[in-house]
């Protein structure tokens, strides 16, 4: 008996990918009764789920955010461990992206598929590395998934951020970061660069920062940026959500140069639309090289792209001889950009900081 | 310093609004980098490099060689600007070359013959990074935009030097780049640059616009006040049978303006208006515009538009140098020097008559029917400085001419504004053969509205699309622009025959029903009819 196809046992429905034999969603838009999570962050781990299948790390982030509304019974799988869910064997395999993300591995009568989930392929203090596991189909992201996005090596943009703390030694630099993953990657990457100074957070960066410590990970002194008055601000390092930097709160700092650690600071004109004054590339997804080169350690016969430029990385795998289509996944990414022309506030809004 | 040196310092100088940021970046770049690197990065930020330039086309065609078009085209679509496209594209060769210098780069691109140039800019291609790639082909491509006037460069040099930045305006157009005998004397290692020719350029001073709220308080006895023509900026320096005519930037237009050189016998340094003079009547500026620009002009052009200057300052009479005296002082000695030479093709700027700001303002209204931009106001007592001094020259403008467009196409912009419709051609409306009412553009405007409302511009014409052609939008006779100009003019370029100047949004007239803007009709009426040349 050959294995059956993946296509007759996961389908898009609106709320998400479902895998029909194992009655549950993966990464649902909305509450489920049977959710698997592939990590943390809010368009893909969502509230109010009846049961959540999710490694613990990433469950413990699940109960930080949402409470008691984190879901039902959150029942926690290690990497590698597997579990059966109505007759598929569901895994978990790193993802590189944040603390506890994984890709979801599903085998089903022979056929296996993996769900990347988000992810990225450099190294990252903060979370174990991503795994490239052998399978029938595999599901990738594709946020950056054009040939322009090319992050550049991380210290070399660390380096930037204190080479403009050296010219501008009376201001504070004020460093926009999404509060789970890029605040503890950034912090880590600034210990790694020899900076032991305290760095100072935005409240809103203090629990996952806190837990990210509790799972082991070093992130040296911390202080809370709240406290601060403007004079003793001159000179220090700062990190605070990207929706702070432009709000109230900054006027505490001292004349702030304004940074942001994101993917989408290598496009210029992005980065200024947003009054960014010191664009760091940093980015917790992978760049075109690194889904590109993906799906060649996958290996899987193939490829279907979810989220991000999906169009471009069909077209690439296409050519490379892999089966490749777009799946149309909502409540994730941005919209389809209209023909020639960004769309500005898709691309220059939503796009920065909805994931 | 290397060119990714040079390329990270444009990255910065971009992204940096303020504009001590800016020079700090500049003078920390001059204290790092090496001569003569850093003399070619000065004469890139002041528009001095005189560098063999690639076509855009070029750069695509080798991008081409490399990238599979498909996805070249929809990344282009996303990022929208070449330069940036292409250099964040590029695939990498790593260890390929060693990356260039910037004067590699200067040296190596103009000693290339066109052959040679795009074998060479794929080597640099190659070895640089994306921030180098991108700063190479701003460089090449011309138009390095990254906010920084040749100003703000020398005031940042001077703050490098401890020096006055009006010392360094004065020696400036006598050096060459890359400027090293400049950097020497900055960092106290050489003497003071010589003035090698003594024809050279001395900088301009300039005038502030006269807010409206200044206009009260302006003490109208200090000052004396000239008509504002509408030419351009030019002074003429003869020095040791020396001729030369230069804009207000310095570049030497002599050649294009043969007739004016040739009237030029004489050994000082004046500052004037460069008009089209026929009969005594100065011509719209439109006519002056059929000379600008020119490497040669043919004897068809001379005697169709005739040049003129009219003269207002007299900065050296022999090499006496005459600056540091009192505007009216130099003003009796210009008068003097006037009637003592008689010189051909030029004549007084007239010093008006007023005692009271009441008549001052009578004055400036006037100017509607004179065809003349304004008045320049000058304090007696000012003495003749190098660059934008706040309060001893002031440029008071007519108010503009208004009139209610209807929005017609759109385009997306450049730069920061690269995915926003920002690019409008207007029109109004007028009687077709068939006798109903037709669109016809009268103009294009970029700007004159805010970042807001630019979002909101965008968004109709996205959403009024009717038409595509290429990269523009035609958009259905829906929405009313009022449209500010300085004047109107003939033309053979626009459909309506006429041609606006200096034309911006004055205000988005989301309440006015299309069909109420105004007509050709109206626009024609605005028309300038050439004037006396001192009609008073």
């Amino acid at each position: 008996m050959t294995a059956p196809h993946p296509e007759t046992w996961l389908e898009v429905r609106p709320k998400g990918l479902y895998c029909k034999p194992g009655q549950f969603y993966v990464d649902p838009a909305w509450p489920v009764e049977r959710a698997v999570v592939t990590h943390g962050h809010a368009d893909h781990a969502r509230p109010n789920n009846r049961a959540v299948l999710a490694t613990p790390e990433t469950l413990a982030i699940m109960r930080a955010r949402y409470r008691e509304t984190a879901g039902g019974a959150l029942e926690p799988l290690a990497y590698g461990e597997k579990r059966e869910v109505n007759g598929v064997t569901v895994s978990f395999a790193p993802a590189g992206h944040v603390l506890g993300s994984a890709q979801a591995v599903l085998e089903y009568k022979g056929s296996r598929v993996v769900i990347s989930g988000d992810y990225k392929r450099r190294e990252d203090p903060t979370c174990a590395p991503f795994e490239p596991v052998p399978c029938d189909v595999f599901v990738t992201e594709a946020t950056f998934g054009l040939p322009v996005f090319r992050h550049p090596p991380s210290e070399g943009e660390v380096a930037k951020l204190l080479d403009s703390r050296r010219l501008f030694p009376e201001r504070t630099h004020v460093v926009g970061v999404y509060a789970l993953g890029k605040a503890q990657r950034v912090i880590a990457l600034l210990r790694r660069a020899g900076y032991d100074r305290p760095i100072w957070i935005h409240g809103a960066l203090q629990q996952l920062c806190d837990l990210y410590r509790d799972q082991g990970v070093e992130l040296g002194e911390l202080r809370a940026a709240t406290a601060a008055n403007k004079a003793e601000m001159a000179g220090k390092i700062v990190l605070a959500p990207p929706s702070a930097i432009a709000d109230r709160w900054a006027r505490r700092l001292a004349d702030p140069v304004t940074a942001m650690a994101s993917g989408w600071m290598r496009v210029r004109q992005r980065a200024k639309q947003r009054g960014v004054e010191l664009p760091l590339i940093i980015s917790d997804h992978a760049d075109w090289d690194e889904l590109t080169q993906t799906l060649e350690d996958v290996g899987a016969p193939e490829v279907w792209v979810t989220h991000g430029s999906e169009e471009a990385l069909v077209h690439y795998a296409g050519q490379r001889g892999f089966r490749a289509r777009a799946l149309a996944l909502i409540g994730r990414g941005e919209e389809e950009q209209e023909a020639g022309a960004p769309a500005p506030d898709a691309a220059a809004a939503g796009e920065l900081f909805a994931r | 310093m290397s060119m990714p040196g040079f390329a990270h310092l444009l990255d910065r100088l971009l992204y940096t609004p303020q504009r001590n940021g800016k020079l700090r970046l500049l003078a920390d770049h001059f204290r790092a980098a090496p001569d003569p690197a850093r003399g070619w990065a000065l004469a890139a930020l002041t528009g001095t490099l005189d560098l063999k330039t690639a076509k855009p086309a070029l750069v695509r065609e080798l991008t081409a060689q490399r990238v599979d078009p498909v996805l070249f085209g929809w990344s282009y679509d996303y990022v929208g600007d070449l330069a940036e496209t292409v250099a964040l594209i590029w695939p990498e060769r790593p260890g390929a070359n060693r990356a260039p210098d910037l004067g590699e780069v200067v040296e190596g691109l103009n000693a290339a013959t066109r052959r040679e140039v795009p074998e060479l800019l794929e080597r640099w291609l190659d070895a640089l990074d994306a921030t180098g790639r991108w700063g190479l082909l701003k460089l090449i491509t011309g138009g390095l935009r990254v906010g920084v006037s040749a100003r703000l460069a020398k005031t940042a040099l001077a703050e490098f030097g401890g020096r006055d930045v009006a010392e360094i305006e004065e020696l400036w157009h006598g050096l060459a780049p890359p400027y090293e005998s400049l950097f020497a004397w900055l960092e106290g290692r050489g003497p003071v640059p010589a003035l090698d020719a003594a024809a050279a350029f001395r900088p301009l001073m300039l005038a502030n616009p006269l807010e409206d709220q200044e206009v009260a308080q302006l003490q109208v006895l200090d000052y004396c006040a000239e008509w504002k023509w509408d030419g351009i900026r030019v002074q003429l320096v003869g020095r040791d049978g020396q001729r030369r005519l230069f804009s207000r930037t310095g570049d030497d237009i002599g050649g294009a303006f043969p007739d004016v050189v040739a009237a030029m016998a004489h050994e000082a340094v004046l500052d004037g208006e460069l008009l089209v003079v026929r009969d005594g009547q100065v011509a719209p500026f439109n006519d002056l515009q059929q000379r600008l620009g020119r490497k040669t002009v043919t004897a068809k052009m001379l005697a169709d538009y005739p040049a003129h200057v009219r003269v207002y300052d007299l900065l050296f009479e022999g090499t006496e140098d005459l600056r540091e005296l009192p505007f009216v002082e130099r003003r009796r000695r210009l008068e003097a020097w006037m009637a003592r030479t008689k010189p051909d093709r030029m004549d007084l700027s007239e010093l008006l008559d007023f005692e009271t700001l009441d008549e001052l303002k009578a004055l400036r209204e006037s100017a509607r029917e004179n065809a003349i931009e304004g008045l320049m106001l000058k304090r007696a007592d000012s003495p003749y400085l190098a660059g934008r001094p706040k309060g001893p020259w002031y440029k008071w403008k007519r108010d503009a001419l208004l009139l209610d467009c209807v929005l017609m196409y759109a385009q997306r912009g450049h730069g920061k504004r690269s995915s926003f419709y920002s690019d409008f051609t207007f029109g109004a409306w007028r009687r077709a053969d068939d006798g109903s009412n037709e669109l016809v553009p009268v103009g294009k405007a970029y700007f004159g509205f805010t970042d807001q409302e630019l979002k909101l511009l965008d968004k109709w014409v996205r959403d009024h699309t009717v038409e595509r052609y290429g990269p523009v939008r035609a958009v259905e006779a829906g929405l009313v622009l009022e449209i500010a100009f300085d004047a109107v003019h003939p033309s053979t370029r626009h459909k309506s025959g006429l041609a606006m100047r200096f034309p911006r949004v004055h205000r988005i007239r989301w309440d006015k029903p299309a069909h109420e803007a105004d007509r050709v009709e109206t626009l024609e009426r605005l028309v300038e009819r050439p004037v006396e040349a001192a009609a008073r």
